[in-house]
């Protein structure tokens, strides 16, 4: 939620930047088909390398990305860590032999595999999502997956009071503070102040969810008359071009780790 | 499209869940062009005939209903396409996170074509005097800018008939006066408005600013329907002093003069803050910057400011709710120990703070363990607490409804417990955000005695406030924040 919250650093005007939003979910979805079906180091590294190459084209600047994507890149480490030391692949040489915890090569390797094949199935879509544009993406929703209006658009409202309701879970906080409860060393009575300013929370989520309602119903957002559409979302070209480019890269990373013997499917 | 005329005919609505009507037997006739003021003590049902004019009174919401509702002789519900609405909180109306995005939204809903519909969201756009470009995000505009707005996304559709629900009473001063200025230009004729054809209806709390532009004032009462109606003269002329004590705002000449300022004890100085600073997360500006400010026992201090001064953080700052990235806030008597770090129970024996939503402060079932809740965090003794309890709900007229939910309560009622909950462990400071905000001419009255009775007990008070009479009528000592700053300090 926050990464949609600020979508800032990208230039919108890069090549990739400017797609279709449907274009651009399209095109990271598909690796993540190939990614789901395998655990193989040739599939993850090509995607993975496919994805990094085209962080330019996304119009993000590298040290942005970095910046943001640091919890992305701990969850990669930890992954590929915890493989490496569960695993039951303990073939290989021994580099490490704590008892319990024992590295090996193999082991190390298949640590690896799983740690990139994370990083590559994540990377696509969290460049697309850092990229678009919440409305952008419901008018492309309602314009070229015929998406109803009402879906999409109430959506995209509800979406905007997200901040609010974050802001007002603070003013909540204080104001328990201001009566003289939370701050307790007791479980229960912290579970209990915790539970009534959740509740709190949800009325005033309620209540202003009722009004923005009430003020979209005021600008004929229930009408039955036939909507028209302010922004248009192209599906130009380029975007067919985007979609078509992802599959010829899954299906050439899956050609190639068949052809490899790397292809490694997770059933069966 | 021509103006609209709307008719009442014996209406009626009782809520869901609801005993009481919301209101009932209402007969109103408002000719095409008509610009009416709608007013009545709260609970006379004003909101609800708003709503119901313009065709946004859910049926299933309704226990009962009885009447009609016309707009041009056909019922509201089928009318809406030509009722343009303004809501109190223009936060929660705005849809889209672009500007001119919002206003195109009611645009695409009518199903106008596309290329007619930017033409129209620029006019509506600079016919309220927006003073961006459609790209400006609708997060970066001030209260009195989303009000605008709005507007523009109103008056974009063309209205029939524009109707307003308290639109200023979120709005700092400039905010409110910049909201009516453009509702003035666009749709009241008298003042040289561009648009003649559309019919003005108005609720409005503190009805000043707007008895200029409306020719006639409709009064209603609590399950009473329509009880008087006349130009502005005529109404507040006749009726001004029942009125007022019933509760309702009376505009200058006819309302009582404001109370006068009669100054506090003073005393010894209670609290010290010294050069505080705070910058929220996540932006590049001070909400507050090199503050200091010394708070007394028996004075009162206003802090006044515009929407987004900072001034609500610095109430929260000196009543311990929130840490500040540099400075202190402590108390004479415990140097060293900055109120942000004290534990919750002992911070609520020293210092209260009145939240702007009442709401937001109510965290028992009924009124009586509201005010016990305090009491008990501090360890009071049982009998004492019941007795300073029992007291307060009588001085705050809440006897009758100790056993009542706090949720359940009016608007004035809510306002006044929220005030005696914090009362009960008797802080030596009382720190309130907005205490007036959105209270009838009685809680606001009943607000400044309770006021003026602590600080001659000696209580220092600090009020966060953009309502100009009630720092006038209390305040000892004047502060302004703007853009983070104490920019004045004025001796009354």
């Amino acid at each position: 939620m926050t990464l949609l919250q600020t979508h800032i650093s990208a230039d919108p005007a890069a090549p990739l930047a400017r797609r279709n939003p449907v274009a651009k979910i399209g095109a990271a979805l598909l690796p993540l088909l190939a990614l789901l079906v395998s655990v193989d180091p040739v599939t993850s590294t090509l995607l993975l390398a496919a994805a990094l190459a085209s962080v330019p084209a996304w119009g993000l600047r590298w040290r942005g990305l970095v910046r943001r994507l640091w919890p992305l890149g701990l969850a990669v480490a930890m992954v590929a860590l915890g493989n490496a030391v569960f695993t039951d692949r303990k073939g290989g040489e021994t580099l490490l032999d704590l008892g319990p915890l024992l590295v090996t090569t193999e082991s190390l390797a298949a640590g690896a595999v799983a740690g990139l094949r994370v990083a590559a199935i994540a990377l696509p879509g969290v460049l697309a999502v850092l990229t678009i544009d919440p409305v952008d993406l419901a008018d492309a929703l309602v314009q070229q997956l015929r998406v109803p209006p009402r879906f999409a658009y109430g959506s995209l409202a509800a979406f905007r009071l997200a901040p609010l309701t974050a802001a007002e879970w603070e003013v909540l906080g204080r104001s328990r503070r201001a009566r003289g409860l939370g701050g307790d060393r007791n479980p229960f009575a912290a579970a209990s102040v915790l539970a009534g300013r959740l509740f709190a929370l949800l009325v005033g989520a309620v209540r202003r969810g009722t009004q923005l309602a009430a003020a979209m119903d005021a600008r004929g957002f229930d009408s039955t008359a036939q909507r028209t559409s302010a922004r248009r979302q192209a599906f130009a070209r380029a975007d067919a071009a985007l979609v078509a480019g992802s599959v010829a890269l899954t299906a050439a990373a899956v050609t190639l780790a068949v052809v490899t013997g790397a292809w490694n499917p997770v059933l069966g | 499209m021509p103006a609209a005329a709307i008719s009442l005919r014996g209406w009626g609505w009782r809520y869901a869940g609801r005993k009481a009507w919301a209101c009932r037997g209402v007969d109103l006739e408002i000719a095409a062009g008509e610009r009416v003021l709608l007013v009545g003590p709260s609970g006379a049902g004003k909101s609800t005939v708003l709503r119901a004019v313009a065709g946004l009174l859910d049926p299933q919401t309704a226990a009962e209903q009885e009447g009609k509702v016309l707009v041009d002789g056909r019922p509201a519900a089928t009318t809406r396409d030509r009722v343009g609405v303004l809501f109190q909180d223009p936060e929660a109306s705005l849809v889209m996170s672009r500007s001119g995005d919002d206003v195109a939204f009611g645009l695409e809903n009518a199903g106008v074509p596309a290329d007619q519909i930017w033409p129209r969201v620029d006019a509506a756009l600079r016919e309220v005097g927006f003073g961006y470009g459609r790209d400006r995000p609708t997060t970066a505009l001030s209260g009195g800018e989303q009000q605008r707005l709005a507007l523009a996304g109103a008056l974009a559709r063309r209205p029939s008939m524009l109707v307003l629900d308290e639109p200023t009473a979120n709005l700092d001063p400039p905010g409110a006066a910049a909201v009516l200025g453009a509702v003035t230009a666009t749709v009241a004729p008298t003042t040289g408005g561009a648009r003649t054809d559309t019919t003005l209806l108005i609720v409005e709390h503190r009805v000043d600013d707007v008895v200029g532009l409306v020719d006639r004032v409709v009064v209603l009462e609590p399950g009473g329907g329509v009880v008087d109606d006349g130009t502005p003269a005529e109404v507040f002329g006749r009726r001004g002093a029942a009125l007022a004590a019933a509760g309702v705002w009376v505009p200058a000449p006819w309302g009582p003069p404001p109370p006068p300022y009669v100054p506090g004890p003073g005393g010894e100085p209670l609290l010290a803050a010294r050069d505080l600073a705070l910058t929220y997360p996540r932006t590049d500006r001070p909400a507050l910057d090199g503050v200091h400010l010394t708070v007394r026992r028996g004075e009162a201090t206003a802090v006044t400011g515009p929407n987004g001064s900072g001034k609500s953080t610095l109430a929260m700052l000196l009543a311990g709710l929130l840490p500040p990235d540099a400075g202190t806030v402590e108390l004479n008597d415990s140097p060293g120990r900055p109120l942000h770090r004290w534990r919750s129970r002992a911070l609520c024996r020293r210092v209260g703070t009145v939240f702007q939503d009442p709401e937001h402060q109510f965290v028992a079932r009924t009124v009586r363990d509201e005010l016990l809740v305090g009491p008990r965090r501090v360890g009071l003794d049982a009998v004492v607490a019941r007795e300073r309890c029992d007291e307060l709900l009588a001085r705050l007229r809440l006897d009758r409804l100790a056993g009542a939910n706090p949720f359940a309560l009016s608007g004035g009622e809510k306002r006044r417990l929220s005030v005696a909950a914090v009362l009960a462990t008797s802080p030596d400071l009382l720190v309130m955000d907005e205490p007036t905000f959105g209270q009838d001419a009685q809680t606001w009255a009943e607000l400044l005695d309770l006021c003026v009775q602590l600080r001659t007990d000696g209580t220092a008070i600090v009020a966060v406030t953009h309502d100009q009479a009630f720092a006038t009528a209390l305040a000892d000592h004047r502060v302004q924040v703007a853009a983070g700053r104490l920019t004045t300090e004025v001796a009354a």
